[in-house]
């Protein structure tokens, strides 16, 4: 089977990948690129673990073809923190242990993103709503929820 | 997944070919890939080549005009659900999609893909049928429009041809005192399937009398049951109680609902005459309000 040539940026990063048309963006990802902090989870996007942004939009990695990148702009968890400096997002599910086993956490950080870009002071309601595609079962989300709006009363902070 | 060949065309013509192509090698068209890439990966379709259509400018994007309604049917979920002006024409329609899935989903879940996928409990179709949709359908030879509710035959089943996809929905645009609106009930909060939907597209004029009506069930039958007799009782009165509460009793009596984990054949005919109830009340409200 012959592999198809893409090109894509991937963290502000130009990519150039060869993949199988028919792997998964989340495969590419890990696989092929070795961009590991992606997880796979059900691989059905049921669970949101595989979260990444596309084009500035929320989607399940699992559920976009590889081939599909070409020309699209791509962010993972890999591009969330500023070097060694952790984002406060991350910095928050830190404080608040928002995190027991960590498979669900970088789609909770990557979907927590897209929800304060869109949504900076969200009830949590709305914070509720907008990550019930990402599942976890080791926090019973209400430590994941107290972190994603304190990271928001952070950003908002830091914006004003 | 085996060997597939996937393409993306960037216009309807570079899309012919491989249309014609698709009539010879099995295929498949690849909008928003939230059922069909799963359906590869466990090998329930097995695809040797993949049309992907999003590239296509006709395939995307939301136009309003004063007697139309354009839109493409590889236009994400979530791009229909930020339009302020199609929620403010199209309630129902964007109701209906926007339950499905996660965030995450509706960033990608199209309504040309949930109406192909003909699942008996797309919340696509029910409100797209209500608000008089038509499809305009892409062929290898040329187009045709067909109504959306001729799309699904059966669960899984649509009436497109081998090279054939849905380029765009084109809806009347909504007249003073027309709007609609979708309900369905699922058995928890948020991200799962329909037990049943129902959506209602209302008419009234200035007295509160209903000068039109179309109602829709959905996952009640293999396809989606059009309620013509219910529409029938609504018009000529003020949607009074004893009317709603009719035209429930009738809407319970539709379909042939099947039992399943989420709902028992009894209970999807009852929780069908609440929706209708409830939902011919929030298009009449609404209605009432574009007076």
């Amino acid at each position: 089977m012959s592999k198809t040539h893409v090109t894509t940026t991937i963290n502000g990063d130009a990519v150039e990948y060869l993949c199988e048309p028919d792997q998964s963006m989340l495969e590419v990802l890990r696989d092929n690129l070795e961009l590991t902090g992606t997880k796979e989870g059900c691989a059905t996007g049921d669970c949101g673990a595989c979260s990444v942004s596309l084009d500035g939009r929320l989607v399940c990695s699992c559920l976009v073809l590889g081939v599909e990148a070409e020309g699209k702009q791509i962010e993972t968890i890999e591009g969330i923190a500023n070097g060694s400096e952790l984002h406060p997002i991350q910095q928050k599910f830190l404080e608040n242990a928002a995190l027991q086993c960590g498979i669900c956490t970088p789609g909770f950080i990557v979907a927590t993103k897209a929800l304060l870009a869109k949504n900076p002071d969200p009830t949590e309601e709305e914070a509720r709503y907008f990550l019930a595609g990402n599942l976890c079962r080791c926090t019973g989300y209400d430590k994941i929820i107290r972190a994603v709006l304190d990271a928001a009363a952070e950003m908002r902070g830091a914006a004003s | 997944m085996g060997s597939v060949q996937y393409h993306a065309p960037q216009s309807l013509e570079e899309a012919v070919p491989l249309l014609k192509e698709a009539q010879k090698t099995p295929s498949r068209i690849l909008a928003g890939g939230t059922d069909l890439l799963i359906q590869m990966r466990a090998g329930v379709k097995t695809p040797d080549m993949l049309i992907d259509i999003k590239k296509i400018p006709e395939v995307t994007g939301i136009e309003i005009g004063p007697e139309e309604i354009r839109l493409g049917a590889a236009t994400p979920s979530a791009v229909m659900d930020e339009s302020v002006e199609l929620h403010r024409q199209l309630p129902g329609v964007v109701e209906g999609m926007e339950l499905i899935g996660s965030t995450q989903v509706q960033g990608r879940a199209t309504p040309g893909g949930n109406l192909c996928n003909a699942s008996p409990a797309g919340d696509g179709a029910p409100a797209m049928i209500a608000a008089g949709g038509q499809c305009v359908v892409f062929g290898s030879n040329g187009v045709r429009t067909i109504p959306v509710e001729e799309v699904c035959i059966a669960p899984g089943r649509t009436s497109l041809a081998d090279d054939e996809f849905i380029q765009e929905f084109r809806f009347p645009t909504p007249k003073p005192g027309q709007a609609d609106a979708y309900l369905r009930f699922i058995p928890r909060n948020e991200m799962d399937i329909a037990v049943v939907g129902v959506a209602a597209n209302i008419t009234v004029d200035a007295s509160g009398t209903c000068t039109a009506a179309k109602v829709t069930l959905g996952a009640v039958g293999p396809t989606v049951v059009i309620a013509d007799k219910v529409a029938e009782l609504l018009v000529g009165t003020k949607l009074d109680d004893a009317t709603l509460a009719k035209a429930g009793e009738m809407a319970s009596g539709l379909g042939t609902p099947i039992s399943d984990k989420r709902g028992t054949v009894e209970f999807r005919h009852r929780i069908a005459g609440v929706l209708t109830r409830r939902v011919i009340q929030i298009a009449a409200t609404r209605a009432g309000e574009r007076l």
